[in-house]
């Protein structure tokens, strides 16, 4: 008897909770890989501050922008590049007008920080000691896109594309050069300042490497528009900067692209 | 159909015949063992065996990765030992195919030795046969049709396997992509019309190495 009435009570208990969650909004972001770290901490903060509640989906950006295109729940799509943005703009999937671009980044060849390749320029990714290299798929995920068209620009892609091995997203390709089984990689330069097992080899001058955008926008199918209109004024705010900032990244003015 | 997927579909059934071709010496051993009716330690092979059939195919994955990476404890060796490279090359793909479908070989196999009468072994032994002649001319043979099921069954688990070989062997196009993985990536790059043509093309490669696998089960032969 004691032990039903118990779990009556929990079950009032968990019925009170769900009530008291329900004042606050559940949005839910959908963000490119690389930006796991300075999110997590972003929502975190956020979430204390204002008691709304941060769901991150996080994924290559072509990843989610088919998940999207399938109908996924999202309220914010925080996309590192903005094809992928453009490509749900013309079907018609973001809410009009709330599309900006936020941040900016740097491609980075990294190697194994313990016993990694002697690699100092890209040239190098095209000789004899680099077996295997490390990309976020280039068909489509941003960062082997970004990866792929500057070594396309600079006459190497043809050389260096037998030895590419596309990962998922940009971390898997983080991580497999980390683990020793690659022999480079190219990634962003946010995302090889985390991890202590690569060290970068060469780092893709501001003037000549790519231009590369992270635009966010609210989605026009949002289950939470107010609360993810908030949300993304906050990432615009200057904590969320800082926070960018101190992970690497460069922090564009918001402008309409 | 392109160029491009026949070739697909040949290196697929390609890696999974010679996954199949690794895996059939230590399965028919492991079946062997088992169908001895009672020794030591048995039900912890039983069971060992029996894991990558239930554990997340993601989780055999990462032991191989791990084992096998040019730092791991086996992939260390093969590297300085034999200059092979595991991890992200089509060794490795024959490898979680061998690995993944090792126990529905070992149940099939282990079920049809299991079948075999112990009196035809024990008049061989009597007629002073040894244990390797009792095993090459009497039970194998008559095994034979359990055997060869559980192979072509083993065969049709390799070309579905898609987690660890995803994993372990990466998704490099025309080096360790295979069919399962190729439909994934198509479904990914939003290629619809590619992923559908080629979930055709595996589900019918399936159908026939199913069909031979019951043909080959249940045809008696004298």
């Amino acid at each position: 008897m004691a032990t039903l009435l118990l779990a009556l009570a929990a079950a009032v208990a968990a019925w009170g909770g769900e009530q008291a969650a329900k004042r606050h909004a559940r949005v839910i972001v959908f963000a490119a890989a690389s930006l796991t770290d300075c999110l997590k901490e972003i929502a975190g903060r956020y979430e204390q501050s204002t008691g709304d509640q941060i769901i991150l989906n996080l994924a290559a950006s072509s990843t989610l922008a088919m998940q999207v295109r399938a109908g996924a729940r999202a309220d914010i799509f925080f996309s590192a590049d903005e094809a992928r943005m453009q490509a749900l703009e013309d079907e018609g999937l973001l809410a009009k007008g709330t599309r900006r671009s936020r941040l900016s980044n740097t491609l980075v060849i990294v190697v194994a920080a313990e016993g990694g390749a002697e690699v100092s320029s890209p040239g190098d990714l095209a000789g004899p000691r680099i077996k295997r290299l490390a990309l976020a798929d280039p068909r489509a995920v941003p960062a082997g896109v970004y990866a792929r068209e500057y070594l396309e620009r600079v006459k190497l892609w043809p050389a260096i594309r037998p030895k590419v091995v596309p990962m998922e997203n940009v971390r898997a390709a983080l991580a497999a050069v980390g683990g020793g089984d690659v022999d480079a990689g190219i990634v962003y330069k946010t995302d090889a300042a985390i991890s202590r097992r690569v060290r970068i080899a060469w780092e893709a001058p501001r003037q000549e490497g790519p231009r590369i955008s992270y635009p966010t926008a609210l989605l026009a199918d949002a289950p939470q528009p107010q609360a993810g209109r908030r949300f993304l004024d906050h990432l615009g705010s200057e904590p969320a900067a800082a926070v960018f900032r101190k992970f690497g990244f460069v922090v564009l003015d918001g402008s309409v692209p | 159909m392109r160029a491009e997927d026949w070739q697909l579909l040949w290196f697929s059934a390609r890696m999974a015949a010679l996954g199949t071709c690794l895996m059939l010496p230590i399965g028919l051993g492991l079946a062997w063992c088992l169908a001895r009716p009672r020794w030591r330690g048995k039900a912890v092979v039983e069971t060992l065996v029996s894991l990558p059939l239930v554990l997340p195919p993601v989780v055999t994955g990462l032991l191989l990765l791990r084992l096998f990476s040019r730092r791991g404890p086996l992939g260390h060796w093969l590297y300085q030992g034999l200059g092979w490279e595991v991890v992200f090359t089509w060794r490795a793909v024959v490898l979680a195919l061998a690995v993944m479908s090792l126990p529905l070989f070992v149940r099939a196999a282990r079920a049809a030795l299991e079948e075999v009468n112990p009196l035809f072994e024990q008049l061989a032994r009597t007629l002073g046969a040894g244990e390797w002649r009792v095993l090459l001319t009497i039970t194998l043979p008559l095994a034979r049709r359990g055997i060869l099921a559980g192979t072509m069954l083993a065969f049709g688990r390799a070309l579905g396997e898609f987690g660890a070989t995803m994993v372990v062997a990466g998704n490099i196009p025309g080096q360790t992509t295979t069919l399962p993985v190729a439909i994934y990536s198509s479904i990914e790059l939003g290629l619809d019309s590619r992923a559908w043509a080629l979930a055709g093309l595996s589900a019918g490669l399936a159908f026939l190495a199913i069909w031979a696998s019951e043909r080959l089960a249940r045809r008696p032969r004298a």
